[in-house]
């Protein structure tokens, strides 16, 4: 728990000096507590204190940063158990494996693979997160393999228990800052030893959370801090349930030796179904996995987890924005409708899947709306004429369609007079109250 | 430090719902924990899935799912009787699509009599669901629910607009309403109580929140379901204790992602997989929510879901 001010105060000198720059320690204790003075500023605090207070600032979990440069990713840090709360912090990364054992070719696939998982939706970059390299074959052919994915710029777990194969691929490659898994209770010593020396991230495998937290701590006592954890679930059932006790003990009773990110391996428990452990890679998403290692990086699979963590983790009380601008949905030729929405980014796929649907090429216009639905921003003052015939005036539509007709949602139709009045030349269209009607609504205006 | 397993105890529990036939029945809800939270309590009833059944051939599904489905899709009582035998419906829902009044506007009448004979052909409960039209539904469910009396069926959607004729229908003739709102905790229990002030007792309601696939809104019916579970368990709020219905087949197919070809989306992958993820991934998300009835469509998201249920249970 953090502490209060009057906890802050009973471990400060006392002495009122003023060095810190503010007059009398109580005040200074105050301002430590709301995190506006850094407890550095005092000459004179004792070093069990500065102990004390370190550790009840320190985030009940650890934040984790694997790779280095653009592509590197950080998990961890999560402060809540429900999203209501709270935004969730790092999104997860979602990576693939390969076996080091794998010949060149498949090596290069499944790096071309995971590069090529890279989406972009509501203006955020998607993309596969890292590869695993598993040793399966000598210690040479490991480091190898991992310095190949390393020089391609994509972030490395190294998955041996084999602490020689472990030097030989961080002695190639640490400076890239690979996670190294994983130390368990066979191996633990020379493991944590590696990661010290290498400066590397460490997961750490024990099969239950018990055993678990013997090595975190261990691992901790070692001075390091960079740690990721994985409790060897055998079941879906035990990974949500070793998952939830973790995250509630981190956070809820400041265990420490379990405030790290989890990392997961759904096809461990898919029994070689590749669809299973995608569903399986879902549920690790939601209770609160933050490295997820699935077996390949296919599209099919990579694209509903990455959008499904882009929900997860949004800010529950801001709602996502779609790029305000001109949509050509279908090829659009001169004659196609032009219809204009607000860029709330549910409202934006919605009315874009309709359209899709309906199979009638049409212009959408996504007019800026601070990413509000279409009623709320209307009454909000953000979805209002002025704003709308700013948008069309500007988007250069005028030349891409030889009619003057903007459809508007029916949600809004009592802007349709006002609006024509700021848009000179234009005919404001009432379209229908649901987006699914639109198909119907502008077939029906053509025929 | 010592380790101890950080349990915790909710006090309240999820009404338990009956469906079916007296000799057939099949109870959801009677949860005492959030999903699969078996460490601290019990989920006597995993979820259950009810497979679609349209009462006309639907048009404009993808390839990779009206193949799946097969030479049943024009035939009700078929496609219900494969969805039972072939891919292991633990129910049926009926989606009398044909009676939306701006489609085919098929008559209440002729809908009542394509849920009499899904009811004569399969074991399974069956739940029912119209076109979304308020005002027509209220004509199509009132003469569902007198048609068969045999069954205790779940008719819905009731929403603000209709839920008054559609609970006095299901209170005469002994059905569960399927109580519809749009994705909003409050809204979803006003609506509990307003149905049960009506004299419908509670545990023949199933709230339907309004769910949305994954990127189209999964976000927000995840967090309604979420703190509805809680507020059902951890403060014991009566009118948030129904199960829950959630119509995935219907939003998963509706997304692009689901939906595209591999010819108009090539970096997306495989289009039939891709598809079966959309719905499962969903399917999925809503369970660890507190689902508690799936409404689904592709035989294999169904095999994957159930498969994870049961992975899910295993602890």
């Amino acid at each position: 728990m953090a502490l209060t001010g009057l906890d802050i105060f009973k471990l400060l000198p006392k002495t009122n000096c003023g060095e810190c720059g503010t007059p009398t320690c109580l005040a200074f204790a105050m301002k430590l507590a709301q995190g506006q003075a850094e407890l550095t500023l005092c000459p004179y605090v004792s070093d069990e204190a500065k102990a004390q207070l370190a550790s009840a600032a320190a985030p009940p979990m650890r934040a984790v940063t694997v790779g280095v440069g653009d592509s590197a990713f950080t998990v961890g840090e999560e402060t809540v158990l429900f999203r209501h709360d709270k935004t969730f912090v790092n999104p997860a990364a979602f990576g693939a494996s390969i076996d080091s054992g794998a010949s060149d070719g498949e090596i290069d696939a499944a790096i071309a693979a995971c590069k090529a998982a890279d989406f972009e939706r509501v203006q955020q970059r998607l993309r596969c997160g890292f590869l695993a390299v598993r040793s399966t074959g000598d210690a040479a052919r490991f480091a190898e393999v991992a310095s190949k994915v390393a020089a391609a710029d994509v972030p490395v777990v190294l998955v041996t228990e084999d602490p020689a194969h472990a030097e030989a691929a961080l002695g190639a490659i640490a400076s890239s800052k690979p996670l190294l898994h994983a130390a368990t209770e066979s191996n633990a010593d020379a493991m944590i030893e590696l990661a010290k020396k290498h400066s590397v991230p460490l997961a750490i495998r024990a099969k239950g959370l018990e055993a678990l937290s013997a090595l975190t701590e261990k691992a901790a006592d070692a001075g390091l801090t960079d740690l990721v954890i994985d409790s060897a679930p055998t079941t879906a059932g035990e990974a949500l349930r070793d998952h939830v006790f973790a995250r509630r003990a981190a956070l809820n009773q400041k265990f420490a030796p379990l405030g790290y990110p989890v990392i997961t391996f759904p096809a461990e428990i898919s029994g070689g179904d590749q669809m299973l452990e995608t569903v399986y890679a879902t549920a690790d998403l939601l209770k609160y996995g933050s490295i997820i290692v699935l077996s390949s990086a296919e599209a099919w699979q990579m694209l509903p987890l990455l959008v499904a963590r882009q929900n997860i983790y949004t800010d529950p009380q801001r709602p996502m924005q779609a790029e305000a601008k001109i949509y050509e949905i279908g090829t659009p030729g001169p004659d196609a409708p032009f219809v204009v929405t607000t860029n709330f980014s549910l409202t934006y796929f919605i009315v874009s899947s309709e359209i899709e649907t309906a199979k009638v090429p049409m212009y959408l216009g996504i007019v800026e709306s601070e990413g509000l639905s279409v009623l709320t921003a209307w009454a909000a003052g953000k979805f209002v004429p002025e704003r709308i015939a700013k948008f069309v005036n500007d988007s250069g539509i005028a030349e891409k369609v030889s009619h003057r007709d903007v459809i508007i949602p029916g949600a809004v139709a009592q802007i349709s007079g006002e609006l024509k009045e700021e848009l000179d030349g234009w005919n404001v269209v009432v379209g229908p109250y649901e987006a699914a009607d639109l198909g119907a609504f502008v077939k029906k205006r053509a025929s | 430090m010592a380790y101890n397993n950080p349990t915790e105890s909710p006090s309240g529990a999820i009404r338990e719902v009956t469906l079916g036939s007296s000799a057939n029945p099949v109870v959801v809800g009677g949860e005492t924990s959030l999903p699969f939270y078996l460490f601290e309590g019990a989920m006597p009833h995993k979820p259950k899935v009810a497979m679609e059944v349209f009462d006309a051939a639907p048009e404009g599904w993808p390839e990779a799912l009206t193949d799946a489905i097969g030479d049943v899709l024009g035939d009700p009582v078929a496609w219900a009787k494969a969805n039972v035998e072939k891919h292991g419906a633990d129910m049926i829902c009926v989606v009398l699509a044909s009676t939306d009044p701006n489609g085919a506007d098929a008559s209440a009448e002729s809908a009542a009599a394509t849920v009499r004979a899904i009811v004569d052909a399969v074991d399974v409960p069956v739940v029912v669901y119209g076109s979304g039209n308020a005002e027509k539904d209220t004509e199509v469910l009132k003469k569902v629910a007198e048609t068969v009396t045999d069954e205790r069926l779940a008719i819905g959607p009731a929403t603000e607009d209709n839920y008054k004729p559609i609970t006095a229908a299901a209170l005469g003739y002994g059905h569960v309403v399927i109580a519809e709102t749009p994705i909003d905790v409050n809204m979803a229990k006003q609506l509990n109580i307003l149905m049960t002030q009506l004299g419908l007792d509670a545990d023949r309601i199933l709230i339907d929140p309004s769910v949305g696939a994954v990127g189209y809104g999964l976000e927000y019916a995840y967090t309604v379901m979420e703190r509805l579970r809680l507020a059902a368990l951890n403060q014991n709020d009566g009118m948030t204790q129904m199960p829950m219905i959630v119509t995935i087949g219907r939003e998963a197919w509706r997304a692009k992602e689901a939906r595209a070809t591999e010819e108009e989306e090539p970096a997306w992958g495989d289009a039939a997989k891709r598809g079966v993820m959309w719905e499962a991934s969903t399917a999925i998300s809503l369970v660890m929510s507190g689902a508690d009835v799936l409404v689904m469509r592709h035989p294999e998201a169904v095999r994957l879901v159930k498969t994870a249920i049961d992975g899910l249970a295993s602890q």
